[in-house]
């Protein structure tokens, strides 16, 4: 599913991440990559950013970039 | 060279002895600083770059420190210990560079207390370059950086490879020197996500702002009563009057005290030595003393980049993202710093839009000093007016940008730091570093300010241009002729023009009308050349027309509104 549909505090792995070199490469120096370990602290209403947290910090990102991250669930 | 918020401009001054500002916010040395200090009694030039998660820049302050990194000899990489992995990209890419290398591990106890721990030596024997773990804040591990610095080196076997051959280096560099212990969410985790989730972080938000603008004024008025106004009052008075007795009427007198005969007030004499010295010193100043104290405890403790998050979605609207929070906050003190800090947005439509926006709509110190002192006396309920308008402003304004300049608005992107102790020392070095824009650009200009009026008004010119454009001042805004030599006083210093406006007897809503005319129609002297240096001359000028432009309509709207047709 789209990060953006995942639960608040629930553990999701990054299955895979949409978009150009450019925004690929952004996120990744920061840590969102494919395999990477994902939670959701927080979700700004009128589809407003995320807080994430992956890699032992965490990042607001825009609802748009979310959209381009996929998740699974992990039990 | 390091990551944003690493702690590199504190790692920097711990060297050097430098001023630096240092904020738990990504992102706030956008200009360079320069220091110098001796090692084995060899002068040597250090040089703080801006913050970079990899060499291949995304904004501004990025690129600057990829150009940097040319010149140097040395590297001192700063490393977040308690973010080893994703630092370690940086590293990588610096290691690739054949320049020599020296690691900093910083935030060394930070590891303790999240019960991450790192073997140092085999991380060193691992990167083949010295590394040194720090404690910048209270100058832990900073001789021994020092005293190795010397043994920086450049790892051979480090060879340029793609991105994702750096990920898996790291990787295998990780399993070897890290372990994480499983760790439970403390007090100030729990601290964190209240702050952050809408429905209770907006309520404190609100609760933290308020108490902020109480604690400035708090602040402010004591230093005023207690300390500025006592020594203008008791001791600089009466040397001004001996002075005024010894000059008598003239040219002389007129500049440098006021007219001669009439009893001196600071506010409204005009003269260099008496309102030239006052208002900058004794009635704005104390406030952005409170002002930068208080702004730099919110951003030393980390919470700046939540309140961006909780405010992203409004300013995204206007073409900006929630870190547009930044220019305008750090504006509200003095517009120069708030000018500056419009880099750190991403694109020319942000940068553009964000200091438009700062010009317009966001009142400094100085401009406030100017509201509080000429309707202070008429209450509340017209200063609110005035900062009503402005808010309607920046949001209708914004709006407005948004739809019409060409460019991208990128969403926000943004890491949110550990909340952290703000250091006492720290917070006041900073509200000195931040304090010395206004003493530098705005206190000259106002001297500066006050005798070229003073000349013009001695000449004449003055008031033959009150006289020449009187009708439209008169026509258009309801305001008297003799207002518009407050509004180009005001293109010099808006705190000069409030004595200026009080002279003229305006009924209180008029006087509402001058003020807000007064902020918006264009920035100071000082902000203006920020503006031209950072926007470039074109942007600048289309800037400059919307001030106008914004300025004009505004005043005939809210003389219709206020004053009735």
């Amino acid at each position: 599913m789209p990060l953006s549909h995942l639960p608040i505090n629930k553990k999701a792995r990054i299955a895979s991440i949409h978009g150009g070199y450019g925004f690929q490469r952004k996120l990744g120096v920061m840590g969102i990559r494919e395999k990477q370990e994902i939670k959701i602290v927080s979700k700004q209403p009128f589809h407003g950013p995320l807080t994430i947290e992956v890699c032992g910090s965490q990042m607001t990102l825009g609802r748009g970039m979310a959209q381009k991250i996929t998740v699974e669930v992990v039990q | 060279m390091g990551n944003p918020n690493v702690g590199k401009s504190v790692v920097f001054s711990r060297l050097t002895g430098a001023n630096v500002i240092a904020s738990n916010y990504p992102g706030t040395t956008v200009d360079f600083s320069k220091g110098n200090m001796r090692i084995d009694g060899k002068r040597v030039e250090i040089i703080d770059a801006p913050g970079t998660y990899s060499l291949e820049p995304t904004n501004k302050a990025e690129e600057a420190a990829s150009k940097m990194l040319k010149k140097a000899d040395v590297l001192i990489n700063v490393v977040d210990a308690t973010n080893l992995e994703r630092n370690l990209y940086l590293t990588l890419q610096l290691l690739e560079r054949n320049i020599p290398v020296i690691i900093a591990l910083n935030l060394w106890d930070e590891t303790h207390h999240l019960g991450i721990h790192i073997n140092e030596k085999e991380l060193e024997t691992l990167l083949g370059v010295p590394i040194v773990p720090t404690v910048a804040l209270t100058g832990e591990g900073i001789k021994t950086l020092v005293s190795r610095i010397k043994d920086a080196k450049i790892n051979e076997k480090i060879k340029p490879t793609s991105e994702e051959g750096r990920w898996v280096e790291i990787g295998s560099i990780i399993g070897k020197v890290e372990q994480v212990e499983h760790r439970h969410h403390t007090f100030r985790d729990k601290i964190s996500d209240l702050t952050i989730r809408p429905h209770t972080g907006i309520p404190i938000a609100i609760g933290i702002i308020f108490c902020a603008f109480w604690f400035v004024r708090l602040i402010g008025e004591n230093l005023i009563e207690y300390i500025f106004d006592p020594i203008f009052e008791n001791l600089y008075l009466p040397i001004v009057m001996r002075l005024s007795e010894w000059l008598g009427p003239g040219i002389a007198h007129t500049i440098l005290i006021g007219e001669y005969g009439v009893e001196i007030d600071f506010f409204e004499s005009l003269g260099i030595l008496t309102t030239g010295l006052y208002v900058p010193i004794a009635a704005v100043l104390p406030y952005i003393v409170a002002f930068y104290f208080t702004l730099s405890i919110l951003e030393d403790t980390g919470y700046l980049p939540r309140l961006a998050t909780l405010v992203d979605k409004i300013f995204h609207k206007l073409g900006m993202h929630g870190h547009g929070i930044v220019p305008l906050f750090l504006g509200l003190g003095c517009n120069v710093p708030g000018a500056l800090s419009t880099r750190t947005l991403e694109t020319r439509k942000q940068r553009f839009i964000s200091a438009t926006l700062l010009a317009i709509c966001v009142p400094c110190m100085a401009q406030m000093a100017m509201i509080f002192g000429a309707l202070g006396t008429y209450g509340l309920y017209y200063i609110g007016l005035v900062f009503l308008t402005l808010t309607i402003l920046y949001i209708v304004i914004g709006l407005i940008l948004n739809r019409f300049i060409k460019g991208e608005s990128p969403e926000i992107f943004l890491e949110i730091p550990p909340y952290r102790r703000p250091s006492l020392k720290a917070t006041f070095k900073k509200t000195w570093m931040r304090i010395r824009w206004f003493l530098k650009e705005a206190i000259p200009y106002l001297f500066v300010g006050v005798l070229i009026i003073n000349v013009l008004y001695v000449i004449g010119i003055l008031q033959w241009f009150g006289n020449a454009v009187s009708p439209v001042m008169e026509g258009l805004f309801g305001l008297p002729g003799d207002a518009s030599i407050a509004l180009i006083t005001g293109f010099l210093r808006k705190d000069l023009a409030v004595g200026m406006l009080i002279t003229l007897n305006m009924a209180p809503l008029q006087l509402v009308i001058a003020v807000t005319m007064l902020t918006i129609y264009f920035p100071c002297v000082a902000t203006f050349a920020v503006l031209i240096k950072e926007l470039g001359i074109k942007d600048m000028l289309k800037s400059a027309a919307i001030m106008v432009g914004v300025a004009i309509i505004v005043g005939f709207l809210l003389r219709i509104i206020l004053l009735g047709a």
